[in-house]
């Protein structure tokens, strides 16, 4: 053979191949792969869905307009999306067994990204749920909190409002762009308060090659369009008068800031809680790392029962630091001593941060179920 | 052609010639799995069924399409589609037919597309010249070999989660460290039976 036909006849026979192959594939997909119309059944008979089957139930119900919270956008690393199937879920999943706990499994908890709608299904998700809407926004301003944190405010258009307790968190969907292929989305808590219906805010440190927070630090822009879905999440302050201990590091600011906000806005109507004693310890490595300290400043001012108490793991000589310095596990362990049992704390900051904050709680008495938290995968 | 029997075949590819611990192919999900002796025996049975037909098949392949039409050097090429859509296949089949078997094996097959055991097999049977019943057994046997070597090592990282291993050497380090024992242990063997 000529090497013109060796070429052809190579690239023919690849071609071939490949196209015979992709062929018995899209025909499997629409024969072995077709499941045809489903039904789910919520909450016995409260809603009714008929949907195409084949795809995860996360997926599914978030294409009937049922949002369930998912943090790490359906990859089954953080366990968040759990919901009760009570029949058509088929048997666990190994990729299911570390996230749900044999108590649970004998009750018929799911993750609903790992299972497939392959029949009719009767699931339970709570009502609140319902509650969950996709928001689509445009980025107000963006603003540099310090050197690797920058706030990003999104006034609402379509819905123009939202309704969330303060602590909640949000679902910000980032576009196909350099880093990433497809549509992928990440939970960021707001740090703005509730009764500023019409807009939400966050802050976003960014992750070295993080998908979302590169995308939010190089380009999204003042004037760009966002889509968010939420409000999610079980982190929000209790209604009951005991003392309140908040421990934040970096980004881990937002929620704290959102509580803070709205105690200081519901002050006047409700002294209650405003009476209630609250510390807030936020570590930072340097000066360089602390943020917000004016609007700390005027909380303190406005609320007589409020400290907020900064402390620094590593000053810097120029820093010139007048204030708590060492981890701020041990600052936490310095001030609260043995503070008893009549003290709840709400953590935001890194998974290591959050379990050693857990273990220097318990030793200074405050039990387990009187420790609030979001752990994002 | 070659004439070494079926059985001297099946054999060494299961011991003396384990494609994992005398070849070190397919080490990333033999280091993956290898935390749960359960896991890692779906994955064995998994790797096995799935080295078996992708090691017949390659072989029709070869003989029928790439060696008549000159075609060998494209192989690599060939070998990976040719499994890229099998395993995509089995796994639409397995999770329509059986949620059980599904929750089994099929969650581990996207895995085994991309596990260079099984490109690894098809290609020493091209070059070694297999006939068909040859490369069916060593297809077999080396996907039996190495789902041994993954069950052995899964019971061992079992055993040592309840012992004390020096900080540094923790996780990886220590995996990478009795993989290596096993290879020199199945070293040991090579030799014994001839394979080309």
């Amino acid at each position: 053979m000529s090497p013109l036909e060796t070429f052809f006849v190579s690239v023919g026979v690849i071609t071939a191949i490949a196209t015979g192959l992709a062929f018995l594939v899209v025909l499997a997909e629409m024969t072995i792969g077709h499941y045809g119309r489903m039904k789910i059944d919520i909450n016995n008979g409260e809603k009714l869905l008929d949907v195409e089957g084949g795809q995860s139930l996360l997926t599914t119900l978030k294409e009937e307009g049922i949002f369930i919270p998912s943090a790490c956008g359906g990859r089954g690393s953080c366990g968040l999306c759990t919901l009760k199937v009570t029949s058509g879920g088929g048997d666990y999943l190994p990729t299911e067994l570390a996230w749900i706990k044999p108590e649970s499994r004998e009750k018929g908890i799911r993750l609903s990204c790992q299972i497939k709608v392959k029949r009719d299904m009767s699931i339970e998700v709570p009502s609140r749920l319902f509650s969950i809407k996709e928001f689509s926004g445009q980025v107000e301003y963006i603003e540099d909190l310090t050197h690797d944190i920058k706030r990003v405010r999104i006034r609402l258009t379509e819905p123009a409002d939202i309704s969330y307790k303060a602590g909640q968190f949000m679902q910000l969907a980032v576009p196909e762009y350099e880093l990433s292929s497809e549509q992928v989305s990440r939970a960021y808590s707001m740090s703005s308060a509730p009764h500023e219906t019409g807009l939400v805010e966050f802050m976003i440190r960014l992750v070295p090659n993080g998908i979302c927070t590169t995308w939010v630090h190089r380009y999204l822009k003042e004037g760009d369009r966002v889509s968010l879905t939420g409000p999610f999440g079980e982190f929000f302050l209790q209604e009951t008068s005991r003392e309140i201990i908040c421990i934040a590091g970096g980004s881990g600011m937002a929620p704290i800031r959102s509580i803070l906000a709205d105690i200081e806005h519901r002050a006047h109507a409700q002294p209650e809680i405003a009476a209630r004693r609250c510390r807030f310890f936020f570590g930072a490595v340097s000066r360089r790392d602390l943020f917000v300290l004016d609007e700390m400043q005027r909380l303190e001012a406005s609320l007589p029962a409020f400290t907020f108490i900064p402390a620094l793991s590593a000053p810097k000589p120029e820093d010139a630091w007048q204030g708590e310095s060492g981890l701020i596990t041990d600052v936490v362990r310095k001030h609260l001593g043995t503070t008893g049992s009549e003290v709840e704390a709400y953590l935001c900051g890194s998974p290591g941060m959050i379990k050693a904050c857990i273990s220097v709680l318990n030793e200074c008495g405050i039990p387990v179920d009187r420790i609030y938290y979001d752990s994002f995968g | 052609m070659n004439e070494i029997s079926v059985l001297s075949i099946f054999l060494a590819a299961v011991f003396t010639n384990n494609i994992l611990l005398t070849n070190y192919l397919g080490m990333c999900s033999f280091l993956a799995v290898s935390s749960e002796v359960k896991a890692s025996a779906g994955l064995g049975i998994a790797v096995t069924f799935v080295m078996a037909v992708t090691s017949v098949l390659n072989w029709l392949v070869e003989q029928y399409i790439l060696v008549p039409l000159d075609l060998v050097y494209m192989r690599y090429i060939v070998y990976i589609v040719v499994i890229a859509a099998f395993v995509q296949l089995v796994e639409m089949i397995i999770e329509r037919v059986s949620d059980s078997l599904y929750a089994a094996l099929g969650i581990f097959l996207p895995l085994i597309t991309v596990n260079c055991a099984i490109l690894g097999a098809t290609l020493f049977i091209a070059i070694r010249e297999y006939t068909l019943p040859q490369a069916a057994a060593y297809g077999a046997g080396g996907g039996l070999g190495w789902a041994m070597a993954i069950v052995a090592m899964a019971g061992i990282r079992q055993k040592m989660a309840r012992s004390r291993v020096p900080r540094g050497l923790s996780g990886a380090g220590i995996s990478l460290v009795i993989t290596g024992i096993m290879a020199l242990a199945f070293i040991g063997f090579s030799g014994m039976i001839r394979v080309n």
